[in-house]
């Protein structure tokens, strides 16, 4: 049972008390200066942005196989069985090919620092394997952004399309980008048109790099032998040549 | 000599600019972070440190694993007089590659994690691993030359024992790395540019990494005789220049395939900097292609140096577009690399030209063929001018 969030843009009344809950819990400051910046960064993990009289949160989308996780040379990045992409500061020496390979430029990082980390949401990992709310689900005072598994939020969301067809776009954000995401949309508009990026592939992006990868193996194994049989070949035609005195 | 020096002083100069800028931008970047050195920014993590210091500087040497390719295990053993240089390059190549890695790290001081903290899904731990291995392949292959030096007989017997299983080795290893550094953008199909990203970007890399290795040979040749006041070595480098033009010739129409394939030739028509910038690394591929087609050319020594010169920088035109300019569309932000980030680039290519400068003076780099080349140097050369013309 993999946990996930709902955020129904349709609900959200742009208060930002997501953000003041995440900023909170990950004892970062919070005021009205970094209230007013609508991007996340390496000290906002979690954002609202204003598009026209609509409202969107940008956050961690945690993927159901994350591009950060599959290409991070250290392993500082995992995908837990309860939901969330957690970070081991402790592993990561600061290449940034988590930032590069994230289809949704969620990993932000401490630039300024002398010793940087790399910082995103991260679901509540604590708090939600101590079987409590998100910090901002709990903090939502609409229910805009709801935690739960992420089946029963799927069923969830399709019922609220199903219930009020003329309130909503009829799709759900999440359920088959990247492969599916643990952070799932509902909107009143095309999701383009609150700024959630529509042209991520449908498929996991880790299959890019591994097709690739797995052929390791057999071009090592092939390699040696091409190579080694190459070099028996072309020396023994030297050996030859030496003996019948032609060099 | 005396018309060399004033010369040589203008040279150093410039050295001497580059290196206190360079160092200016260390301090920068040891005291301030990445942010207070470079333009580097959440959507746009990668920057010439990469694009540059890394995915050049491993291309650039790449003579090193082609030619010992060619001489030691496909046994052309004409090439060996300009195989020494070519693994000296590789190794100071790599050298840099790591100093290059070292300031755009976040956290150089982890630089090892890769090596004991394991993930086999990422192709940045593999390059990490190729990387370190064939780094100390190419150290064990440039050895010999220093036990020459010192008349170390005993430890050169010893390697040489183990020589052609290393050379194999290498061979792999750079296969593997030199296609991963193309890999690594396999995972941002929405970001990097459809000029550029294609599923077949590693066999791209792998071979133009071939073409500009043998690039390079021609090229520090030339410099090398020029420095150094040897005879160039022609007839060798023409044919090497053969090679080169048949290897482009097949990179070039990969991709003219692929981009068939892809039907991406209609964005070709658009007037955008990614084409121009596209339009540009190919001119800078296939004129010396053709050029050196013609042997009039393969022998004259300045055409062929600005064919070498030509194929470098089509090289370093292409890793940058996948690195950095075919990116900022996709990523939705522009980058243009701070002076420290020139800075530090400029000052690791500028040790780099100085250290081999100083290893050639003092250790048997260009001498030792004389001794190899004296029984077949003679016919090496008649047989070149016979199939060079």
């Amino acid at each position: 049972m993999s946990k996930a969030i709902l955020y129904d843009s349709t609900l959200c009344i742009g208060c930002k008390a997501c953000e003041q809950g995440c900023a909170e819990r990950w004892g970062l400051p919070y005021n009205d200066k970094i209230a007013a910046e609508e991007q996340i960064s390496a000290h906002k993990l979690t954002a609202i942005e204003t598009h026209g009289d609509k409202f969107c949160r940008r956050l961690c989308m945690n993927c159901a196989q994350p591009a950060c996780a599959s290409v991070c040379p250290v392993g500082a990045l995992q995908k837990t069985t309860l939901g969330p992409v957690v970070y081991d500061a402790s592993k990561c020496m600061g290449c940034r090919y988590c930032m590069q390979a994230c289809p949704f430029q969620v990993p932000s990082y401490e630039w300024s620092s002398r010793l940087p980390k790399m910082r995103k949401c991260d679901m509540c990992f604590e708090r939600q394997s101590q079987g409590k709310l998100t910090a901002c689900a709990e903090a939502c005072p609409v229910g805009a952004t709801k935690k739960g598994d992420r089946d029963a939020l799927l069923a969830e969301a399709r019922q609220r399309l199903a219930d009020k067809p003329d309130q909503y776009y009829q799709k759900i954000y999440g359920v088959s980008e990247v492969g599916g995401t643990s952070v799932l949309f509902l909107s009143a508009v095309p999701f383009e048109q609150i700024g959630l990026r529509t042209h991520v592939p449908q498929e996991p992006l880790p299959e890019t790099t591994w097709r690739v990868l797995e052929l390791v193996p057999d071009i090592v194994s092939t390699g040696t032998v091409l190579l080694g049989g190459v070099y028996w070949i072309t020396n023994r035609r030297a050996e030859v040549a030496k003996k019948e005195g032609r060099r | 000599v005396k018309r060399k020096l004033p010369k040589i002083t203008v040279w150093r100069a410039i050295f001497a600019v580059i290196l206190l800028s360079g160092l200016y931008a260390t301090w920068l970047r040891v005291f301030y972070g990445l942010g207070g050195s470079t333009n580097l920014s959440d959507k746009f993590p990668w920057g010439i440190w990469i694009a540059f210091d890394v995915m050049c500087g491993v291309g650039l040497a790449a003579g090193g694993f082609t030619l010992v390719a060619m001489v030691h295990i496909f046994n052309i053993a004409k090439y060996k007089p300009i195989l020494r240089p070519a693994i000296l390059t590789a190794f100071l190549g790599y050298t840099l590659v790591v100093v290059g890695l070292l300031y755009d790290l976040g956290r150089p001081d982890r630089l090892w994690h890769p090596l004991v903290m394991w993930n086999p899904h990422s192709v940045m731990f593999e390059v990490a691993w190729c990387v370190t291995l064939y780094s100390t392949v190419l150290f064990l292959e440039f050895l010999p030359v220093v036990f020459e030096k010192f008349g170390l007989h005993k430890p050169l017997e010893w390697i040489h024992r183990i020589s052609v299983p290393l050379m194999i080795l290498g061979v792999l290893l750079s296969t593997l790395h030199q296609s991963s550094l193309g890999t690594l953008f396999l995972i941002v199909p929405e970001k990097l540019y459809p000029l550029w990203y294609t599923p077949i970007l590693p066999l791209l890399f792998y071979v133009s990494a071939i073409a500009v290795g043998l690039a390079m040979t021609i090229f520090e040749s030339w410099h090398s005789s020029r420095a150094f006041g040897r005879a160039l070595e022609l007839p060798l480098l023409a044919g090497l220049a053969r090679v080169l033009a048949v290897v482009l010739s097949v990179y070039l129409w990969i991709r003219f395939l692929d981009l068939s394939h892809r039907h991406a030739f209609s964005l070709l028509t658009q007037n955008r900097p990614e084409t121009w910038l596209f339009a540009l690394e190919i001119a800078l591929m296939a004129i010396p292609t053709v050029l050196l087609y013609q042997s009039s050319i393969r022998l004259r020594p300045g055409a062929l140096y600005v064919c070498a010169v030509m194929v470098v920088l089509g090289f370093i035109t292409n890793r940058l577009n996948v690195g950095t300019t075919g990116l900022e569309a996709g990523s939705g932000t522009h980058y243009v690399p701070r002076w420290s980030e020139v800075a530090i680039t400029l000052s690791i290519v500028a040790v780099g030209f100085a250290t081999f400068r100083v290893i050639a003076q003092y250790f048997p780099i260009f001498e030792a063929h004389s001794h190899s080349e004296a029984h077949s140097g003679l016919e090496t050369k008649e047989e070149d001018a016979v199939a060079v013309g």
